[in-house]
């Protein structure tokens, strides 16, 4: 653990580490088959920052106006001491939740390090577990931590816990709007499986404790504006299956062991070296060396995809998966000679190369001058 | 032969509920043999007791067909019609005296139970409503054939397997996602999102999938509601009179299949086209040598041993041209006959032995159509006794670089496991019983 | 998707340039098409934060609200902006043509339906929401809006609702208009960018399409389409400007502040205003004709659009917040039912589309190499044809979906399929559709040498349902839904 820890702070340079955020975590979920990105993130590396070095940067930044917005309605909901969420927790979705008291974990722990915070959610919420009793409290922002492809990930979710009917719910304030019943598909399907991990490492944090995994609910609750206007409005979703994914991906991803040990000794992604700046060149041939996956979903859910996409420029994946599932093939150089009749088949290419050369007499047929 | 049916709790509980309970429907969920069509019948003959006529509905006509069969062989005394459309072949198996066939719905008058498809029971002359309906394989009817059908039965049991593929439209809009009343949903969804009080049973015990095959069919497709298999059936029993020359790949994979009840067959990894000729010969090759070498089986159906023959084998694909593939393989070989068919058409269908070709083989990318959950489930617990699947290697690592969400949208129930999720877990079963073809 | 397609966009990525999909347009373009490029205020919950509209490319009008929490801004830009939408939907309501005259007399049709091109799905979505927040609020009472602004969201929610027909072409993004007709050398995911599909089929001269597409993405060069504002925008200009406009001491400096906001959203949407006419422009490009039956499918629009005017004309109520279980059944019906006109009237009208089929052995294209039309089984007319295809064909004897796209009413039965290496012939039994004389009439059975395709596309008429009545709703589906009528809370609703 330690030689791997000391590893990643190599790869990182003397920068800070970046934490990983719950959005992060989602999307290591999304594309756990990905070496680059497990490995950029275990290291705590800031791929924004790698990736403007580099010049491929993303350009999508936050807008300040949504995060304000957010920020805003969450406020709303959790003020004085979480009324209008309690409201919400008892009549929408019929929790029973006795004199509630809000805590929030994030201020008990002052400027402590990550164990101490999560030592000390662990003390709060296994008190809890332990009493017959539900207690009532709201808690908000406990912190959490998994394990991802063998090394710890803390997580600091902005979410409440709370213990009703003998079971823990994880509530999430979200700000995307829900319309006559109706939740942007997109936005609902990142946000279970959030709420998945949380799910699955609240299990983990009381299981390693003694207690039954079962204590934790199968449903997260979203809180979300309704119809236009400010007024919340709460959901209870079952996420079992998205916890029962996420648990079996944590499970099957790629040691960084194995991933390291195909990596040559000095490697780094420091931006500075000892003779200043590094160049864009040398950062590229270093990243080249960590195999990657991608695909175009990497676009919305990776700092990297700019650079990953011109890494494949050649390759059918950018193409999208199910282009690349039709077409069978690794490159477009290999669709494209074989479809012409340019290129030989390899013995394993005979059948394609049938079906792409009928395709291409197709579009020559038809086509023909258009072309 | 015949053994005298006990009903399980779960069809006597139905029962009353239908019978005496608040709601006007009950469900009866069947996981994959658990004695669907035996509990239908029982059913139907217990609410026949009542005096009033009783409605089964099924599906399709082999649906109805079979049946019909079964339910007219229980008790002669007892009519049963069989409601068709006109012109509709009626096979030779529905010969009994006690088996009135009609076109002409006032024709059945004095049947006790008919029996129809749910497209004929939404024949306009049928205008009277029925106390008692049975809706057999529900879960593959769509809710806005309920809608119509709805109005033709004051009480109904709706039965079916959960674990199916869910019914099919070629649009795919989302302004009904969440409703209660999506069109885009199965019957029995769409009544309980509207009805969260109806009771739900479930038939405990497959009498098809035997044990070593009911463990890993229930962890993977049905880990919130899981079933065992029906320890009443004794031992299964499956071997080769003959011992194979030499030790082809085949004939191991074919062994241990019969001494495991699975095999996964394993080709070398290689992207393909659907078609995969070698995978589609490897398909052909395992079927016909099945046949071919004389395998032998016994159950509690034969006590005694019986050969398996042409009829008991099943060949199971996720898609059409596939399946054309297989037929013309067939059709070189001396069992031009055994059934070929997509997942989706073998829903509710039992054989000896299934040859299932792994939907993500030789794939290089899943796409939600290869992952979904029911298929693969409708695949692999078809089978008595052996399935053996074909694949490529390495399906694992194209799973893992492709987890799929399948979010739940809000206001909706998840049924079923992520398909994912359930494909890894089979998989993980299945690699246990590797043999690998080279 | 399709190999067909997929190919398409390998060598789209190989020549970095868009191919060509299709021989012809399978989408009508308008004369006279109303282009609305919406933005949307980022954080809000689907408030509009400017409009660009218009029918022609010089002559845009630009709307904002720099305030999308105030309900008075609020309501004056959805009342200007329901005033454009009249001005271009009322007129095609009123001129209305004799159409076939049946038993009930002569019926009258517009004569010419709105089209409606929004950059993006998004921005089909973000119509669809407009006319939700729209079309349920008063023209009377204590949250009275102007009269025009229902009017205008019953229109907009018939229009998102229609577009999910397929091939209707009343409300129409330009990415999936495009993406119809070539591919990109880029994934779907980023074929909803519609500089960037631009950049892959025009590009600028002496750039490829690639480098057009990537050269959009950065978005300070090339603001996105919408509806959602890029986030740099909003941090480094629109914040700033909207908290000048929020502070702005005296009317004076409100309105300054508000020219400023106005000219830095219309910089943001001058780019897209000429792109939507530049993908408008491609598609009515000569080498594109309408393909045969685009004519039928707006025909279909224009018969939605005129049942739509009238009972927009004379109903008060507007559609409800969520399908009642019955509508939704019927809407089903005829949403699937468009489905399968469309993908068998594009297969007609298109070999491109037709050669898809052929792929995975479902048609084929071949020539009749014997033919014996005078064949009769008892005394049916039952005539036998054997085509001779190179077409890897997947059907088997007894098959008796194929038709031609010619004869439709001409049903067959596969007799047999022998294959000579890589030829197959196809031995066809052919019944009805001969007309009811002793022989053949003439061109219904095709003669040795002929050019034929079969397919087992057909125009399926299949009844439509017969459903409860709403009131009749069973307890499976909820029981009879209650009336619904626009509340107070409807009326009352903020914007966002
Ligand atoms: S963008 Fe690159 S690094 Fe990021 S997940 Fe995709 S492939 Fe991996």
């Amino acid at each position: 653990m330690k030689e791997l820890t000391a590893r990643l702070d190599a790869l990182r340079g003397d920068t800070e580490p970046q934490s990983l955020d719950a959005r992060a975590i989602s999307s290591i979920v999304g594309n756990p088959g990905c070496g680059r990105r497990n490995l950029l993130d275990a290291a705590g590396i800031d791929k924004d920052e790698l990736a403007r070095a580099i010049r491929h940067p993303m350009y999508a930044k936050p807008s300040r106006m949504v995060l304000a917005r957010g920020a805003q309605f969450e406020a709303q909901v959790k003020a004085s001491g979480g009324a209008q969420l309690l409201t919400l927790l008892r009549e929408d979705i019929g929790l029973s939740i006795p004199e509630a008291e809000h805590e929030d974990l994030k201020t008990i722990g002052g400027n402590e390090g990550k164990l101490a915070r999560y030592r000390n959610t662990v003390q709060r919420l296994t008190a809890v577990a332990r009493s017959a009793q539900d207690g009532g409290t709201l808690f908000d922002h406990p912190y959490l931590k998994i394990t991802v492809a063998g090394y710890d990930v803390f997580l600091e979710p902005d979410l409440v816990a709370v213990k009703s009917g003998g079971k823990f719910y994880i509530v999430e304030v979200k700000s995307f709007s829900v319309i006559d019943g109706q939740a942007p598909a997109a936005a609902v399907e990142g946000a279970e499986l959030q709420a998945a991990v949380y799910v699955y490492a609240l299990r983990e944090l009381l299981r390693s404790h003694g207690f039954d995994e079962d204590l934790v609910a199968d449903e997260a609750i979203f809180v979300c504006p309704q119809n236009f206007i400010n007024k919340p409005f709460a959901a209870r979703v079952n996420v079992r299956n998205q916890v029962a994914a996420v648990r079996r991906m944590l499970m099957r991803m790629h040691d960084l062991d194995t991933i390291l040990s195909n990596l040559p000794a000095g490697l780094t992604f420091a931006l500075r070296g000892p003779a200043g700046s590094r160049s864009a060149e040398e950062l590229k041939a270093g990243l080249r060396l960590v195999p990657a996956r991608y695909a175009p979903s990497c676009l919305d859910t990776c700092e990297m995809a700019r650079f990953c996409r011109s890494e494949e420029q050649g390759s059918t994946a950018v193409l999208g998966r199910q282009v690349r599932e039709e077409l069978a093939l690794d490159t477009i150089g290999e669709v494209v000679g074989l479809a012409r009749g340019t290129r030989l088949p390899g013995p394993d290419q005979v059948e394609q190369a049938e079906l792409l050369r009928r395709a291409q007499q197709y579009r020559d047929e038809l086509l023909g001058s258009l072309m | 032969m015949t053994v005298t049916y006990v009903p399980p709790t779960a069809v006597l509980d139905v029962l009353r509920l239908l019978t005496e309970g608040p709601q006007p429907g009950v469900v009866l969920n069947s996981p994959p043999g658990a004695g669907k069509s035996t509990a239908v019948t029982y059913m139907a003959h217990h609410l026949a007791r009542h005096g009033d006529q009783v409605r089964v509905v099924a599906q399709t006509n082999s649906q109805v067909d079979d049946l019909v069969a079964k339910i007219a062989a229980v008790d002669p005394g007892i009519t049963v019609g069989r409601y068709t459309a006109y012109g509709y072949p009626v096979p030779a198996t529905l010969a009994a005296s006690n088996i009135l066939i009609a076109n002409r719905f006032p024709d059945l008058r004095q049947a006790a139970i008919v029996v129809a498809t749910a497209a004929k029971w939404l024949d306009p002359v049928i205008t009277e409503r029925g106390p008692w309906a049975i809706i057999d394989e529900a879960y593959q009817m769509r809710s806005d054939t309920l809608l119509r059908l709805a109005s033709t039965f004051e009480r109904a049991a709706f039965v079916g397997d959960p674990g199916q593929l869910d019914p099919f439209s070629v649009v795919n809009v989302d302004r009904w996602t969440g409703l209660a009343w999506s069109p885009l949903q199965s019957a029995v969804a769409a009544m309980l999102a509207n009805n969260p009080d109806i009771p739900e049973r479930q038939l405990p015990r497959s009498w098809r999938l035997a044990p070593h095959t009911a463990i890993p069919v229930s962890d993977a497709f049905y880990p919130f509601a899981p079933f065992e298999s029906a320890p009443e059936q004794g031992a299964r029993e499956m071997w080769m009179p003959t011992r194979s020359l030499g030790n082809s790949p085949a004939d191991r994979a074919i062994e241990h299949a019969a001494a495991n009840g699975w095999a996964f067959y394993e080709l070398p990894r290689r992207h393909t086209v659907r078609t995969d000729a070698e995978a589609v010969a490897a398909v052909v090759a395992l079927a016909v040598r099945v046949l071919e070498r004389g395998t032998m089986l016994r159950d509690e159906r034969h006590p005694d041993g019986a050969r398996v023959t042409a009829d008991r084998v099943a060949i199971g694909v996720a898609h059409r041209d596939q399946m054309a593939a297989i037929k013309t393989g067939l059709a070189e070989t001396a069992y031009p006959n055994i059934r070929v068919d997509t997942a989706n058409r073998l829903q509710g269908s039992e054989y000896d032995i299934v040859i299932v070709l792994h939907p993500l083989s030789g794939r290089r990318d899943a796409t939600a159509f290869h992952l979904e959950s029911g298929r693969l489930c409708v695949l692999t617990s078809r089978h008595r006794h052996a399935c053996i699947v074909v694949a490529r290697d390495g399906i694992p690592d194209l799973l893992d670089a492709h987890p799929s969400a399948d979010p739940v949208p809000f206001n909706t129930q998840p049924r079923f496991p992520n398909g994912w999720e359930a494909n890894q877990a089979l998989l993980e079963h299945l690699i246990a019983h590797r043999i690998r073809a080279l | 998707m399709s190999l067909l397609t997929s190919l398409a966009r390998a060598h789209a990525s190989d020549q970095a340039v868009a191919q060509r999909l299709t021989t012809v347009r399978h989408l009508h373009v308008s004369s006279e098409p109303l282009v609305f490029v919406p933005l949307a205020m980022a954080g809000e919950a689907h408030a509009p934060l400017a409009v660009m509209i218009g029918t022609s490319p010089d002559t845009p009008e630009l709307l904002t609200v720099a305030q999308p929490r105030n309900r008075d801004q609020q309501v004056a830009f959805a009342y200007e902006l329901a005033k454009i939408f009249a001005a271009y939907i009322t007129p095609r309501t009123n001129r209305r043509l004799p159409v076939r005259a049946g038993a009930s007399g002569v019926q009258y049709r517009c004569a010419d339906a709105p089209q409606v091109w929004v950059p993006n799905r998004a921005g089909v979505e973000f119509i669809r929401i407009l006319g939700r927040s729209t079309r349920l609020r008063r023209s009377t009472g204590e949250w009275a809006v102007p009269r025009n602004i229902p009017v205008m969201g019953k229109w907009l929610t018939f229009l998102a609702d229609r577009a999910e027909y397929a091939g209707s072409a009343m409300l129409v993004a330009a990415t999936d208009a495009l993406t119809l007709h070539w591919a990109t050398g880029q994934s779907t995911e980023e074929d909803q960018h519609l500089p960037a599909v631009l950049g892959w089929i025009a590009p600028p001269p002496g750039m490829t399409g690639r480098d057009a597409a990537r050269a959009c993405e950065n978005p300070l060069k090339v603001p996105p389409a919408g509806p959602a504002t890029d986030p740099s925008f909003d941090n480094g200009i629109l914040e700033p400007l909207l908290a000048a406009y929020h502070q702005a001491a005296s009317p004076a400096a409100s309105r300054i502040a508000e020219d400023k906001i106005r000219k830095e959203l219309r910089k943001q949407l001058d780019g897209t205003w000429h792109r939507m006419w530049q993908a408008i422009t491609l598609l009515r490009d000569p080498s594109l004709p309408a393909g045969a039956h685009v004519g039928v499918r707006w025909e279909r629009d224009l018969d939605a659009f005129t049942q739509a005017a009238d009972w927009i004309a004379t109903s008060p109520g507007a559609q409800p917040k969520r399908d009642s279980a019955v509508y939704a059944a019927r809407r089903l019906y005829w949403l699937e039912r468009a489905q399968q006109q469309y993908d068998a009237e594009r297969a007609f009208d298109d070999p491109m589309v037709m050669a898809e089929a052929r792929m995975i052995g479902e048609a084929f294209v071949g020539t009749v190499i014997a033919a014996v039309p005078n064949r009769r089984v008892g005394r049916s007319l039952r005539p036998l044809i054997t085509v001779s295809t190179t077409d890897a064909i997947s059907l088997a004897a007894g098959e008796s979906g194929l038709r031609r796209p010619e004869l439709l009413d001409q049903k067959t039965t596969v007799v047999s399929v022998t294959r000579d290496g890589d030829t197959v012939m196809v031995e066809l039994e052919l019944r009805e559709g001969m007309g009811s004389g002793r022989e053949p009439r003439p061109g219904t059975v095709p003669a040795v040498g002929d050019s034929v395709c079969y397919s087992l596309f057909k125009d399926d008429y299949r009844r439509a349902p017969t459903l409860p009545r709403k009131e009749d709703t069973p307890w499976t589906h909820g029981g009879p839904p209650k009336p619904y009528l626009p509340t107070e809370q409807d009326a009352q609703e903020p914007w966002s």
